[in-house]
C-alpha cells in the first residue's frame, strides 16, 4: 500500500524539477494524443520546438508571447498567495485595455517619458478598480471571489465591445469596432527592428522582481503569506485580515491590467475585443508552473508561450487545429496538480499489516 | 404596458423555459457535486464536453437518447478525474476545476476540429422536436409553453423530482448530504467517504454534460464555438441562490430563465435606444445580484472544499 507522507523540507532540486518534469510530461501527453489522432508526432515535436525557439523571429515572437502572461502570471500567483481566488485576470486585462486605450489614443498628448507611465497607470489602476468590486463583496457581504471574478469577465468584454461599438469606436477605423490607434508617444518602443519584441517584456521583468521583494520582504508580503496560510490564525496574531485581502486584490488587478497596457500600447496599437486569447486564464497556469514563485513565473510564461507560438507554427504546417495549444496549456496544469504532490509529500510503500 | 403583455404571451413562457432547460441539469450536477463537499468549477467545460460529445455522437449516427447518454457519459468521466485530483490526492478544488474546464474545453474544441477540419457553417443534426403535448393547453399560457418543449426538458424535471427523492428520501442521500457536511461521521459509519464524493461528481458531472448537450441537440441543432459562454459559472452562482436545494435550484433556473427571455424581448421593444451589450450583460449581472441577495445566509455545507484523507484530522 503506498501512504503519503509530509516532508519537512522539500529539496531544492525536487523544487526546481518539478515543474520542468510536470511540462514535459504534459508536452508528451499532447503529443500521445496527436499520434492517437493519426499526426506524425515526431514531425510535430520538431516542428513546435523550431517554431518556438529556432531562429531569432520565434524566440522574439515567443518573448512577445511571454509578455502578457508574466503580468497575468503575477496576478495570478499574488492573489493566490493570499488565497484570493482571482479567476478574473481576463476582465482585469480588457479593463486596463481600455483605460490605456481611453488615455492613450490622442485624448492627452505628453512627451514619452510621461505619456507611458500615464498609460502604464490608467491601464493598472482599471485593472484594480476591475478587481476591487468582487474584493469588496468577499471582504463584506461573504460572496465567494471565485463565481463573481468569473462573471466579471464576462461583464467587462462586452463593457468593452459596447465601448468599441459606441463613444470609444474609431472614426477613421472603416466600421471596424475598434479604438483609435495609441499615439506614437504613447507606444511602447520595439526592442529589434523588425521585430514585434516591445518593451513591455522589460516592464513585466521589472514587476517580477518588485513582486518577489514584495511578498518576500515587506510586511504587506508577509501578511499576504499569512492570511494566506491560515486566515483565522492571521486575525488572531492582530493582521488586518480584510484590509490585506483588499491591498493583494489591487495589486493583483493592477498587474493583470498592466498585461492589457502592454499588449494595446506595445504590440497591437489599438484595442479590439479579442485582444486576448485567454491570456487571464494562461496566467493561472504560469502561476500554478512557478509554484506561485514570482521569480519562476518568468521562465513558466516563457515555457507556456513557447507552447502557444510553437503550437501556432506546427498547426499551420501540419494543418492540426491551434486548439492544440489551448489543450497542451490545460494538461500542463493538471500535471503540475500532480507533481507538486511529490515535492509536499514523499510516496512510503507500506506493507499491508 | 407592451412590457407588461409579454408576460402573458405564452410564447414568452415556451422560451423562457427552454432558456432554463441547461441551468436545471447544471445547478442539480453543482448541487450533487456540493452536497457531498466538492466544488465542481469544471462545470463550464463540462458543458463544453458535453455539448459537443452528444451532438457528435448523433451526426456519426447514433439515436438521440444515445447521444445524451453518450454526453452523460464524457462528463461522467471528467467528474471521475476531477474526483480523483480532488478526492483522492486531497488537491486543491479551485485549481482543479478550472484545470478541468480549460481541459475540457480545449479537447472539446479540439475534437470537434480534427472531425470538421475545414468546416466554415456548422454541420447540423435532426434535433429533438418539441413534444406538442396538445392535451396541456387546458391550462392558460403556461399550458402551450409546456407542450412545446423537448423531451430533454421533461427529463429535467424528472431530475429534479428524482435528485430531491433520492438527497431527502434514502438513505443513500442522507449519506451524501452528510458526506459533505461531516465527512468523519461517515467514515465512522463505516462506508467510503472517497467512494459517495466520487459518485457523487460522476452524477453531477453527468448532469452537467447533459445540460450542455441539451443546447445542441435540442435548443439549436448545431455546435458553435464559444456557445456556452458562461452558463457553468452562471449554475454555480444559482447553487448558491438555490441553496442546495433540488426544489428551489428549479425555481432559480426558471426565475433565471425568465428574466433572460424577458430582457431579450425588451430588447426588440427598446429598438435599438440602448446598446445590446447592456442586455446581454444582464445574466452575469443577475447571478452576482442572486448571490449578494443569499451571501449572508448562504447556508454552505460544512465540508465544501475540504479534503478528506482517512486517518488524519
Amino acid at each position: 500500500m503506498i501512504r503519503f507522507e509530509p516532508r519537512s523540507e522539500t529539496p531544492v532540486v525536487l523544487l526546481v524539477m518539478m515543474p520542468v518534469i510536470s511540462a514535459c510530461a504534459a508536452l508528451a501527453l499532447a503529443l500521445v494524443i496527436l499520434a492517437f489522432i493519426g499526426a506524425p508526432a515526431e514531425r510535430a515535436a520538431g516542428l513546435l520546438l523550431q517554431g518556438a525557439a529556432g531562429s531569432v523571429f520565434a524566440l522574439t515572437e515567443t518573448l512577445t508571447r511571454a509578455t502578457p502572461l508574466i503580468f497575468t502570471g503575477l496576478a495570478a500567483a499574488v492573489a493566490f498567495r493570499a488565497k484570493l481566488w482571482n479567476i478574473g485576470a481576463e476582465g482585469q486585462l480588457y479593463a486596463g485595455a481600455l483605460a490605456a486605450a481611453a488615455v492613450g489614443s490622442g485624448a492627452i498628448t505628453l512627451p514619452p517619458y510621461l505619456m507611458i507611465p500615464l498609460i502604464c497607470l490608467a491601464g493598472a489602476a482599471a485593472g484594480a478598480l476591475a478587481l476591487l468590486g468582487p474584493v469588496l463583496l468577499k471582504a463584506r457581504l461573504s460572496v465567494d471571489e471565485v463565481v463573481t471574478t468569473l462573471l466579471f469577465n464576462f461583464i467587462i468584454l462586452l463593457f468593452v465591445q459596447m465601448m468599441l461599438e459606441g463613444p470609444m469606436k474609431d472614426p477613421m477605423g472603416m466600421g471596424w469596432p475598434q479604438t483609435a490607434p495609441i499615439i506614437d508617444e504613447g507606444m511602447l518602443p520595439k526592442l529589434i527592428a523588425q521585430m514585434r519584441l516591445h518593451a513591455g517584456i522589460l516592464i513585466a521583468l521589472g514587476m517580477v522582481v518588485l513582486v518577489h521583494v514584495l511578498i518576500n520582504r515587506t510586511v504587506l508580503g508577509f501578511e499576504m503569506r499569512a492570511v494566506g496560510g491560515n486566515a483565522s490564525a492571521a486575525r488572531f496574531a492582530g493582521i488586518p485580515v480584510t484590509a490585506t485581502l483588499v491591498k493583494t486584490g489591487l495589486i493583483s488587478g493592477a498587474l493583470a491590467g498592466l498585461a492589457g497596457v502592454s499588449e494595446v500600447a506595445g504590440l497591437k496599437g489599438y484595442l479590439t475585443s479579442d485582444l486576448s486569447p485567454g491570456f487571464g486564464y494562461s496566467g493561472i497556469v504560469v502561476a500554478m508552473l512557478a509554484a506561485l514563485n514570482p521569480l519562476a513565473v518568468a521562465p513558466s510564461a516563457i515555457f507556456i508561450a513557447g507552447v502557444l507560438v510553437g503550437a501556432d507554427t506546427m498547426s499551420r504546417s501540419l494543418g492540426i487545429s491551434s486548439y492544440f495549444a489551448d489543450l497542451v496549456v490545460s494538461l500542463a496544469l493538471l500535471s503540475v496538480l500532480i507533481g507538486s504532490l511529490f515535492t509536499r509529500y514523499r510516496l512510503r510503500w507500506i506493507r499491508a499489516a | 404596458m407592451e412590457a407588461f403583455d409579454i408576460l402573458l404571451q405564452s410564447s414568452f413562457w415556451a422560451a423562457a423555459i427552454r432558456i432554463a432547460t441547461p441551468f436545471i441539469f447544471g445547478v442539480l450536477g453543482a448541487l450533487i457535486c456540493e452536497r457531498a463537499g466538492v466544488l465542481n468549477l469544471g462545470i463550464e467545460g463540462i458543458f463544453v464536453a458535453g455539448a459537443v460529445s452528444g451532438w457528435l455522437a448523433v451526426y456519426l449516427g447514433v439515436d438521440l437518447w444515445t447521444g445524451v447518454l453518450a454526453a452523460a457519459a464524457v462528463g461522467a468521466c471528467l467528474g471521475l478525474l476531477h474526483g480523483c485530483f480532488t478526492v483522492l490526492l486531497g488537491l486543491s478544488q479551485h485549481v482543479t476545476g478550472i484545470g478541468i474546464t480549460l481541459f475540457a474545453t480545449s479537447a472539446a474544441y479540439f475534437g470537434y476540429r480534427v472531425a470538421f477540419p475545414t468546416v466554415t457553417s456548422p454541420p447540423r443534426i435532426e434535433a429533438f422536436k418539441p413534444l406538442n403535448l396538445t392535451f396541456l393547453e387546458v391550462a392558460p399560457i403556461i399550458g402551450p409553453a409546456l407542450g412545446q418543449q423537448t423531451a430533454l426538458t421533461w427529463l429535467a424535471f424528472a431530475c429534479v423530482i428524482l435528485t430531491s427523492f433520492v438527497l431527502y428520501r434514502t438513505p443513500l442521500g442522507l449519506a451524501i448530504r452528510a458526506v459533505g457536511d461531516n465527512p468523519a461521521s461517515v467514515d465512522a459509519q463505516g462506508l467510503s467517504v472517497a467512494a459517495l464524493r466520487m459518485g457523487a461528481l460522476a452524477v453531477g458531472s453527468a448532469l452537467m454534460a447533459v445540460g450542455g448537450a441539451f443546447l445542441t441537440m435540442s435548443a439549436f441543432n448545431a455546435f458553435f464555438f464559444g456557445m456556452i459562454n458562461g452558463r457553468g459559472w452562471v449554475c454555480i452562482a444559482l447553487t448558491v441562490f438555490a441553496s442546495w436545494r433540488p426544489g428551489k435550484a428549479l425555481l432559480g433556473a426558471l426565475l433565471f430563465g425568465a428574466f433572460d427571455a424577458y430582457q431579450v424581448r425588451l430588447q426588440t421593444l427598446a429598438g435599438g435606444v440602448v446598446p445590446s451589450q447592456i442586455f446581454l450583460m444582464m445574466p452575469f449581472i443577475l447571478s452576482i445580484i442572486a448571490l449578494i441577495l443569499v451571501a449572508r445566509k448562504a447556508d454552505y455545507p460544512r465540508a465544501l472544499m475540504k479534503p478528506f484523507i482517512k486517518g488524519e484530522r
